[in-house]
């Protein structure tokens, strides 16, 4: 079995802004193995949002083909996608986006809800996830409780919860100081060791620089470097 | 997920009280409105029916002061009154008061009744005994129908049936006993009118005609074949007496209450369509109310329900989630209208004075309109939810 878990190839993405057309991303051809850690840099406008959408199936292509654990996910309609993001996908935001009605230990729960499992269930895995990202002791803690740091953390057992293919993270430390940004990127290197596949979005290359692999983006083309940059 | 979303929606409901509670009150006065209006509207029409049949369906009472030359209804006009169609007996009857006694204690005052022996055929009063018939209907016949009451006061435990009694002077022999009912008007109106007079003689009535010295007849209960046919009898009736009394004004009067109760009827269905529709436009009101908080509610939470979605919520779920809500907050103001409006319909029952039922119709609309309001208000904020993109949903954080 191929360790290939995402197959890009000649992905396109043009919008129609009115009578205008957009060529935000052209003939996209990207491929990630299983335990990989790539930063996906560009500067802003390049077009690294829009391959993040589509990367975590919030988005289509206008045309290509887009393997995504050896599954074609680029014709599929919106509820596939859903269901796609519930399995393979673990979201990190820049801004957390954790919901400050509910506690960290319902936060991480969220995606385990809509993954169809027991309340039971979900409490021992968003226990178990939390006590990972070593926030045992912030369970019933609510977002405006928690610093910046923690908060992130509650994101990244959230991403971790439903246990997914990849890990993709939209500018992870672009909310947090350089102190925590640190701590966040040592945690992702930690999962990476244990052999989670993350695929991070930055504009900054010093952070890039800690990821095993930099793909950078340029006005909507890909140029790949080399895997061992950062060393 | 059926339940996780009953729990959101529970958990946002609360998140907004103040705001959840307004937009309840829509629902809530509009759902009173129709508990309180059905239940009170029942009561009142089942309480005036009861009471209208009880006095008497199928009759027609006629009083006739007549005229000057003409004092009261004749044996003939009570001759040509029988020969209607419709009508299937003419009672005459007539009221005095008089000294009543057993030949050693005196009652004054008792009220007697002269009735014909077509009251008896029409009503079933009689206890013990016979009743007045045919025969006794000469002046010179001397038999009465006591109540229990006159029983009890003139012949203490002795069974009264042949026993005699002085009315007015003139020896009368008891020859049946009344039930003890409210069952007809007469007996109604002596107890309404006199405290002490539960005592009830009734005599011939021409004998009691001939105790008042007067010759003609004031008052005459008339009993209908076929109800239905009311208004055409009620005509007949009409030009019977006109002519009698030869189209003077105010010389007789009719009442049938069976076209005062098809009159109140058609009132109370009237009133009661009205205000169901006043309390419908509460409810559209209502419903309103709710589409707009949830609208309110969905432009709020666009990044949440972006985020839900990256995080796998279908589309699906995501309406299921926003139209539970909004049920839920109907619902719930629905329930509470159902215990307002019900309480209401207590306390007036209890200040009106008829029984409280509570209306199970009208508790099922009030829940079924409520729920209804709920998916049919719901549903456009719910669609708009379930069909934010994502990703503009999550940029506009």
């Amino acid at each position: 079995m191929s360790n290939t878990i995402l197959d890009m190839r000649d992905i396109n993405k043009i919008y129609l802004m009115g009578e205008e057309e957009s060529h935000v991303l052209k003939d996209v051809t990207l491929t990630i193995e299983r335990g990989e850690f790539v930063a996906i840099l560009g500067p802003s406008g390049s077009g690294k949002t829009t391959l993040m959408n589509i990367i975590g199936c919030l988005d289509t292509p206008t045309s290509g083909a887009y393997f995504l654990n050896n599954r074609e996910v680029s014709g599929l309609d919106e509820g596939e996608l859903a269901a796609v993001r519930s399995k393979d996908i673990g979201f990190i935001f820049q801004s957390f986006q954790l919901l400050a009605r509910l506690n960290a230990l319902k936060n991480v729960e969220l995606p385990l809800i809509y993954g169809g499992l027991s309340p039971h269930k979900r409490h021992a895995i968003a226990e178990t996830t939390l006590t990972r990202v070593g926030l045992q002791d912030k369970l019933y803690h609510f977002p405006n409780q928690l610093s910046g740091g923690q908060q992130q953390r509650v994101a990244i057992a959230r991403a971790l919860a439903n246990n997914p293919t990849i890990l993709l993270a939209d500018e992870p430390t672009g909310a947090l100081d350089q102190h925590t940004g640190r701590q966040v990127l040592a945690l992702f290197h930690e999962l990476n060791d244990e052999g989670h596949t993350i695929i991070m979005i930055t504009h900054d290359i010093s952070i890039a620089k800690k990821a095993g692999r930099i793909v950078e983006i340029l006005d909507g083309r890909l140029s790949c470097r080399e895997r061992d940059i950062y060393v | 997920m059926f339940r996780e979303s009953f729990v959101m929606s529970l958990q946002n409901i609360r998140g907004n009280k103040m705001r959840s509670f307004l937009t309840m009150l829509g629902i809530i006065i509009g759902v009173t409105a129709i508990i309180a209006l059905i239940t009170i509207v029942t009561g009142v029409t089942n309480e005036v029916t009861s009471r209208f049949t009880e006095l008497g369906a199928g009759k027609i009472n006629v009083r006739a002061n007549g005229t000057v030359l003409k004092r009261g209804i004749t044996e003939s006009d009570m001759q040509k009154l029988s020969q209607i169609e419709n009508i299937a007996g003419v009672s005459p009857n007539v009221s005095l008061t008089l000294p009543v006694s057993n030949g050693g204690t005196l009652t004054d005052d008792v009220i007697i009744e002269g009735r014909s022996d077509i009251y008896f055929r029409n009503n079933d009063v009689i206890a013990a005994g016979r009743p007045l018939s045919p025969v006794d209907m000469d002046p010179h016949s001397r038999v009465c129908v006591i109540n229990a009451e006159a029983a009890r006061e003139f012949f203490l435990q002795q069974n009264p049936l042949g026993g005699r009694l002085v009315i007015g002077g003139l020896n009368y022999t008891v020859v049946g006993v009344l039930k003890d009912s409210d069952n007809d008007v007469m007996s109604q109106m002596n107890r309404m009118m006199n405290s002490a007079g539960k005592i009830n003689i009734v005599i011939p009535y021409k004998a009691a005609l001939r105790m008042t010295g007067m010759g003609n007849i004031t008052s005459l209960e008339l009993y209908m074949t076929d109800t239905g046919q009311s208004e055409e009898t009620m005509r007949q009736i009409e030009m019977v007496l006109d002519q009698a009394f030869n189209f003077k004004d105010n010389s007789y009067s009719l009442i049938n209450l069976d076209s005062l109760l098809d009159t109140m009827n058609t009132i109370t269905s009237m009133m009661t369509t009205m205000l169901a529709g006043i309390a419908a436009i509460a409810l559209l009101v209502g419903g309103i109310g709710i589409m707009n908080m949830m609208l309110v509610s969905v432009t709020e939470r666009t990044t949440e329900i972006g985020l839900r979605k990256a995080l796998g919520a279908k589309p699906s779920i995501i309406q299921t989630q926003f139209l539970m809500e909004s049920v839920v907050l109907s619902l719930l103001g629905g329930l509470i209208g159902i215990l307002l409006g019900n309480l209401i319909s207590y306390v007036v029952a209890y200040l009106i004075g008829f029984t409280f039922v509570m209306s199970v119709d009208a508790v099922a609309i009030g829940f079924f309109f409520s729920a209804g309001i709920g998916v049919l208000f719901g549903w456009a904020p719910a669609n708009k939810a379930s069909r934010l993109n994502p990703i503009d949903a999550l940029r506009s954080m």
